[in-house]
């Protein structure tokens, strides 16, 4: 569905975390949010789902307020997988997978809950997985089990919080064409905060960097990540070249010296 | 590498086999009650009691029993199981959907500080005779150890409400109340003129199920059964927050909402029972545990197990503790923990045995 964003802002009681942001996204497109760390990106995914409620601004799904809809209509839209996931008691895999059932179920499991359970966890190559618990498996697999939940909720739009944080690089590569894979065939609208410039930059089609909370540039990967960019936000220096995948890709090179750009850390 | 339906199929087995396991530890009650309504002084066994219950339920059956063994077993054992099963079935629900809303594996029942007012409720009564409110006279202790439990309940609230009510803020709160008033309960028992109220103060902490009547019994039915099926029927919030309150918040579930409904329902049931027996231990804590061991962690598997298992235990400890010494009765507070303990490390020793497999 298509997401509109109109002059977002949002406060941690006196520290602004976001402020006017603006965005729009069409069905079966892929955004990343990149910047440094507190520059805003997990903020405006909760935003957006309103697990945080925003000081000002809109969201809209299709022209509809999100904040004129019920949690539970929100829930059968918009599917959220948050940075990291773990339970304090022992799930299985397919428990879990089930509870991204849930805006559907009143108390019992219907036969189609369980096939569409099952269906996921095919789709996602974890269905051996099915019965062992979420927390004894590694980082890979829980990440896909959680991207499983937030599909189970049948979402139009999907938010990952760096979906590809703690992963070894043939599961951020497996994890990341599942989702790009999706948003063709499912027609979905993906929003996904990200750390790495260089697999945000591939698997985009539309990037958005933030500093201190603000939008500093939008557009496609190649006007997005260009050196000087990189520079002013991350102050860090780069080198940016056209990889063979047809996507710009970064070379962080060094700092430059502290007191030039004040860092976020 | 299995098909989706093979997973969906395993999936649908283990339901099915988590079914059974409720209705096996059903029928393990079931053992237990026959079991304890056959024991104890005075001389009913086994056949005196199947005699006085068949002739209670079908009068048409013309059977005569001894009418000691009648009294024996429908004012002295028979409430007194009831009442084991309300009070553990209670304890347990309340303790498996704490634990869960709390998201924490070390709360009890007894989380918002109740227990501690509880007792400083009686000990004002049996100590000082100061009672708040009472229906009448021979509730006092009663009633004053709920109104303190409800007072706890509230106190916990607001000073939560303070910083926001989340897990951590509750079960802070909970346990800074719990400290106010065992402080207060131990100057009482400190300011105590006389040994036999001391005693009598001593004794309703540990906890006693022989004050039994069906009239006591009618009164907590309603509420545990209530509040057991309310907190079952909310087994669908438990499991989603369990990954957390904003996952939660994305599926549609209001945390904060169901955490204040889900505790407020297991203090009130809790505070029904405790008031009446006593502090019963233990059973809130463990029961879930072992539940959980056996039954996994899905609430609505879990509550139902938990609930049973909880009855199961406290019948069995206090069948013990009218048996153990014949004439006087051990407070059953203790023998939950002593026979709990073992049974809890059983389980978890079991457990870990199939996890190396």
């Amino acid at each position: 569905m298509k997401l509109i964003i109109n002059n977002l802002s949002f406060n941690y009681e006196s520290i602004v975390a976001l402020k006017d942001v603006n965005l729009e996204l069409g069905v079966g497109e892929v955004m990343s949010i990149v910047g440094p760390n507190g520059s805003g990106k997990s903020t405006l995914l909760k935003c957006i789902d309103r697990i945080l409620k925003p000081k000002q601004g809109v969201v809209l799904i299709e022209g509809r307020d999100v904040a004129n809809m019920k949690h539970g209509e929100l829930s059968k839209i918009i599917g959220y997988v948050p940075q990291n996931s773990t339970s304090t008691f022992p799930f299985t895999v397919f428990e879990v997978v089930l509870m991204g059932r849930k805006p559907y179920i009143q108390w019992s499991v219907s036969e189609s809950d369980k096939e569409i359970v099952a269906e996921i966890l095919k789709f996602l190559g974890i269905s051996k997985l099915a019965e062992r618990h979420l927390n004894e498996l590694s980082s890979g697999e829980q990440q896909k089990v959680i991207v499983a939940r937030a599909l189970a909720q049948q979402p139009r739009i999907l938010l990952l919080d760096e979906p590809t944080s703690n992963l070894d690089i043939k599961h951020q590569l497996e994890v990341l064409s599942i989702v790009k894979g999706l948003t063709q065939s499912k027609q979905l609208s993906v929003i996904m905060a990200m750390h790495d410039l260089n697999l945000a930059s591939r698997f985009s089609d539309k990037m958005l960097l933030l500093k201190h909370g603000s939008i500093f540039a939008v557009g496609t990967p190649e006007s997005v990540l260009t050196e000087e960019n990189i520079e002013a936000v991350y102050g860090v220096k780069s080198h940016v070249t056209n990889s063979v995948l047809d996507s710009p890709q970064v070379t962080p090179i060094e700092p430059i010296a502290p007191g030039v750009e004040d860092s976020e850390e | 590498m299995s098909t989706a339906s093979e997973v969906k199929r395993l999936y649908a087995k283990g339901e099915k086999r988590k079914a059974l396991i409720i209705l096996y530890a059903f029928i393990v009650l079931l053992i237990i009650i026959v079991i304890s309504v056959s024991l104890g002084a005075g001389s009913p066994r086994f056949m005196e009691a199947a005699q006085v219950i068949l002739s209670r339920f079908f009068p048409f059956l013309e059977i005569d029993p001894e009418k000691t063994d009648e009294i024996i077993i429908l004012t002295f054992r028979l409430p007194r199981i009831v009442l084991a099963i309300i009070a553990g079935a209670g304890l347990a629900a309340s303790g498996a959907t704490m634990q869960g809303v709390l998201r924490n594996p070390l709360v009890s029942p007894f989380i918002l500080g109740i227990s501690a007012a509880a007792g400083f409720g009686a000990a004002l009564a049996i100590v000082l005779g100061i009672v708040v409110f009472s229906p009448y006279t021979g509730y006092m202790v009663v009633a004053n150890a709920f109104i303190f439990s409800m007072l706890a309940m509230l106190m916990v609230y607001g000073i939560a409400c303070l910083r926001g009510i989340t897990p951590e803020t509750v079960i802070l709160a909970g346990v800074m109340v719990g400290f106010l008033f065992s402080a207060l309960l131990s100057l009482i028992q400190f300011v105590a003129p006389e040994y036999d109220a001391l005693r009598a103060v001593v004794y309703w902490l540990m906890g006693q199920l022989h004050t039994a009547t069906w009239e006591k019994n009618l009164i907590i039915l309603p509420i545990v059964l209530v509040a057991n099926a309310l907190m079952v029927r909310h087994s669908w919030d438990i499991n989603v927050m369990s990954l957390g309150e904003e996952t939660a918040t994305s599926l549609g579930v209001n945390s904060k909402r169901v955490l204040v409904i889900c505790i407020t329902l297991g203090t009130l049931a809790t505070a029904s029972i405790i008031s009446f027996t006593g502090i019963i231990g233990f059973i809130g804590l463990v029961s879930p545990h072992i539940a959980r061991m056996i039954i996994g962690s899905d609430h609505r598997f879990l509550l139902p197990c938990s609930i049973v298992l909880g009855a199961c235990l406290l019948l069995c400890s206090d069948t013990l503790a009218r048996l153990v010494f014949m004439g006087s009765e051990l407070p059953v507070g203790i023998v939950t923990s002593l026979i709990g303990v073992p049974f809890f490390f059983y389980f978890l020793l079991s457990r870990r045995r199939q996890l190396w497999h």
